[in-house]
């Protein structure tokens, strides 16, 4: 028998061995309580993800982030998660160096999806990823002082360590934050920066290799005297979703370089996570992808759940509880889709037509989450171990003194005719619209091209990854709640343009539609059987790591979760991470930019689908 | 052909111009009278747009519908506690609230300085608030609910914006009225329409005084 006919089918704990045979010294199982994965010394840490790569298959870098164990090991660590695109667990593998001058090597050069990471790792943690090609700050502006994730970095009004603070009960005489700490004087610089920079324009350090102020005069190729240009589209500039920089370098109206600039919209999520108790992460993670806040509940709930299960007294969701779950993420992803094909096509100049006519069905579903959860986008459903409630028997409104405008219909009713009728007429009829379009194919067709081996070196994900023909999606690659007993497809693409990329969300739509036809049934045989989390509003979460992914409609959402407490101590996740897909799938915006139009960078950009809160987080 | 697929597209429009006045034709003249026509129009079967002017027309919203919370106070006129708090100021709410925008002063007896079950002062930033409903989620006693008015835009933050007790208290009827469903439900859950601490009590009190009638009849026998 050959065993090592084929390592890239090994499971986890034989590829760990062969590492291990190979490198036994730099590698060693992470034996912490909770734990799992390897510690690989940081000196031998590119052979081994070259090896894990190259021999072992694990072709996909999903999550690169850091940890700062102060107090607890006095150490940082770097936590990778590695996939095969084929499917299956992660390799969990972690690099641990010094606080002071914390140094791992960059992994940019193997995994080419790992550069907004560690930029990100660097801003946040100051770990020097050496051999980096562009380590500079990624969400923060240059002047900020400090490492914000470092355990003993304090924010501008910071109280407590830890939620719950002391100052609200029982002597909760209320005062504001700003108060205390006026604003304007809240702000810390570094001793060496100069204020003066603040009102400088040039921002030298961003527009340093874009080979810029060196020789605009220079000749190209055919002999030309040209101006290379350098042209900011955005921050405020509705073609980019939000606030989102892109600062081009044109060769006349071709793109030279593109680099996108972010963090306008930065509000440090993790560390008010770690302040956070583990429910009060909840709602907040409502906050990250705005139009999906339904799954990207999920996505946190399973990571904890991860925890919880390791733990006494933890029993899982119900079978109901399971399809409530499912039934509305799959709603959102039709949501985010019909939303982000609206707007791909006001990007394309096709001004509102499609985006209101996709609003109107959209309108629909926010209906029932609004009479479900409590609110449209803000949705707050998921709970540990089950959802807030059960949908209820009526979407109905009360008139009252403040509104009039009263509705009433059977919730069973509204959701049966919706998925069976209403969904799939609609689509049909955009797809009239829409797909067959000639200018819309004119503009899309050979547009922004991802070929397949880039997008899976750049660590893209979700319909950016599918439309390039990779048919990774993690519902199928790492199943979680009831998927595996669910029949649809993954739609994937062929040449990796925008059409593509329209037509994969397309398809996902109708496979949703799919889905949820199975749901229907699965809700009415279920009916009565209990949905709302025993868990307690405190939890007692085991110590351990978790890392909890979902498949987001913009691509994979990961969470990845320490909890480190004592048991008796405050229940606050020790380190929460968001892998945002938004932010990620931007690592290929430049890529794909190279060599079109000014006006297809608009369209590649809403191709990609990306929403500020979560890039920014 | 070219241009067959814009052609075709445009029909589309053309059918979505035609629904929205068709709709406009079925419900001439109801638009603002008649059972059931704004449902019918926002419904499932709605074809074509309809607009609500808002702010001259507002949509009712559902029953579970969270915005601000507010403190659930007995009617004022109930005939033995008008007016009474219902929260105990157990803290749970500030404790879950993710934000920290609840901020309690524990009732205390003045002669003794023990606790009471009722708050000295209970605020809400509601700049902060982010409308989670975690406080009327995990509160025990069903003491704080969230609100249905969510028009509350002022032109001077600092002054208009911390909700003090007074403030956040509404009768019990005004939870009756925007969520009859979950009020009912609720109040199946206690036992009662009265408060559970109170419920308790009455309970107790039966308990005391049947045992009392047990043994009376037993001396009596
Ligand atoms: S949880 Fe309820 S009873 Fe306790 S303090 Fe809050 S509102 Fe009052
Ligand atoms: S709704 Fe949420 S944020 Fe607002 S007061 Fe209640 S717990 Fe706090």
């Amino acid at each position: 028998m050959d065993v090592v006919a084929d390592k890239t089918q090994l499971d986890i704990s034989a590829s760990v061995e062969l590492l291990r045979e190979r490198w036994p010294d730099a590698i060693s199982h992470d034996n912490r309580d909770g734990f799992s994965g390897i510690i690989v010394d940081p000196a031998q840490l590119d052979d081994v993800a070259l090896a894990m790569r190259d021999e072992l298959g694990f072709d996909y870098l999903s999550s690169v982030t850091g940890v700062d164990y102060l107090g607890v090991a006095d150490h940082m660590e770097v936590v990778y998660h590695a996939y095969r695109t084929s499917g299956g667990p992660a390799l969990v593998f972690k690099a641990q160096t010094g606080r002071d001058d914390p140094r791992v090597p960059s992994l940019v050069s193997v995994w080419p999806g790992a550069d907004f990471q560690e930029r990100e790792a660097y801003d946040l943690y100051g770990i020097h990823f050496e051999g980096h090609p562009d380590l500079r700050r990624i969400l923060l502006w240059d002047g900020f002082d400090g490492h914000p994730l470092r355990k003993d970095w304090q924010e501008a009004y910071y109280e407590e360590e830890h939620k719950p603070f002391d100052s609200r009960w029982p002597g909760g005489q209320v005062y504001r934050a700003e108060e205390k700490n006026v604003f304007g004087k809240n702000v810390k610089y570094p001793d060496d920066f100069d204020l003066g920079r603040l009102n400088d324009v040039s921002e030298s350090d961003l527009y340093q290799g874009l080979g810029l102020g060196v020789d605009v005069q220079a000749l190209d190729s055919d002999g030309l005297r040209t101006d290379r240009l350098v042209v900011n589209l955005g921050p405020h500039h509705p073609s980019t979703h939000g606030v989102f920089r892109m600062v081009v370098t044109l060769d006349g109206e071709t793109i030279a370089s593109l680099d996108p600039v972010m963090g306008y919209l930065h509000r440090n999520h993790e560390k008010i996570g770690e302040r956070n108790s583990f429910l009060h992460n909840l709602p907040f993670t409502d906050r990250l992808d705005y139009i999906s806040s339904m799954s990207n509940n999920l996505g946190y709930a399973l990571a904890v759940e991860q925890l919880l299960s390791q733990g006494a007294r933890y029993s899982p969701p119900t079978y109901r509880a399971e399809c409530l779950r499912v039934l509305m993420v799959e709603l959102t992803r039709i949501v985010n889709h019909l939303w982000s094909l609206g707007f791909l096509l006001n990007d394309l100049g096709a001004f509102f037509t499609p985006m209101l006519y996709a609003n109107n069905e959209r309108e629909k579903i926010l209906d029932f989450f609004e009479a479900t959860a409590g609110s449209r986008l803000m949705c707050n459903y998921m709970r540990f171990a089950g959802v807030y409630r059960d949908i209820p028997e009526r979407i109905r409104s009360v008139a009252n003194l403040v509104n009039d405008k009263v509705r009433d219909y059977n919730t069973m009713d509204y959701l049966t005719e919706m998925v069976n009728e209403r969904l799939p007429r609609f689509l049909d009829e955009y797809d009239t619209l829409l797909t067959r379009n000639e200018i819309l194919r004119e503009r899309t067709v050979g547009v922004g091209v991802l070929l397949p081996e880039d997008a899976i070196a750049l660590s893209t994900c979700g319909p950016l990854l599918r439309a390039s023909g990779v048919p990774y999606d993690v519902r199928r690659a790492d199943p979680y709640s009831i998927y595996p007993e669910l029949d649809f497809d993954i739609p994937i693409g062929k040449n990796g343009d925008i059409y593509d990329r329209f037509l994969v969300r397309f398809q996902e739509m109708r496979e949703s539609v799919r889905i949820l036809r199975q749901i229907l049934p699965r809700l009415e045989r279920s009916q009565g059987e209990e949905v709302m989390s025993k868990v307690a509003h405190t939890p007692r979460v085991p110590v351990g790591e978790a890392y909890g992914r979902v498949e987001n409609p913009k691509g994979e959402l990961g969470y990845y979760v320490v909890s480190e407490g004592d048991p008796k101590g405050p229940q606050n996740p020790w380190r929460y991470h968001v892998r945002a897909p938004s932010f990620i799938n931007l690592t290929a915006l430049g890529p794909m930019c190279v060599g079109h139009k000014v006006a297809d960078v608009v369209t590649i950009l809403g191709s990609i689908d990306i929403v500020l809160g979560e890039t920014d987080r | 052909m070219y241009g067959q697929g814009i052609a075709r597209g445009l029909l589309v429009t053309m059918k979505h111009i035609a629904r929205s006045y068709m709709d406009d034709i079925r419900y001439a003249g109801r638009k603002y009278s008649g059972e059931g026509n704004f449902g019918a129009r926002q419904g499932m079967q709605a074809t074509g747009s309809y607009t609500v002017q808002y702010p001259d027309e507002k949509i009712a919203v559902p029953e579970r519908f969270r915005f601000i919370p507010f403190l659930i106070v007995e009617d004022h006129d109930h005939p033995e506690r008008p007016g009474h708090d219902w929260c105990t100021s157990c803290g749970i709410c500030a404790k879950v609230c993710p934000p920290q925008c609840i901020w309690i002063v524990r009732g205390k007896n003045p002669q003794t300085g023990r606790p009471v079950p009722e708050p000295d002062a209970f605020y809400i930033d509601i700049d902060i608030c982010m409308n989670c409903g975690y406080c009327s989620e995990f509160c025990p006693f069903d003491a704080i609910k969230m609100d249905h008015d969510y028009e509350l835009a002022s032109y001077d933050r600092t002054s208009a914006h911390i909700f003090d007790k007074q403030k956040l208290s509404k009768e019990m009827s005004h939870w009756k009225r925007i969520a009859p469903t979950t009020a009912l439900e609720e109040m199946q859950a206690r036992g009662g329409w009265e408060h559970k601490d109170i419920l308790r009590e009455k309970a107790k009190a039966e308990r005391a005084a049947a045992r009392a009638r047990k043994s009376a009849s037993k001396q009596s026998s």
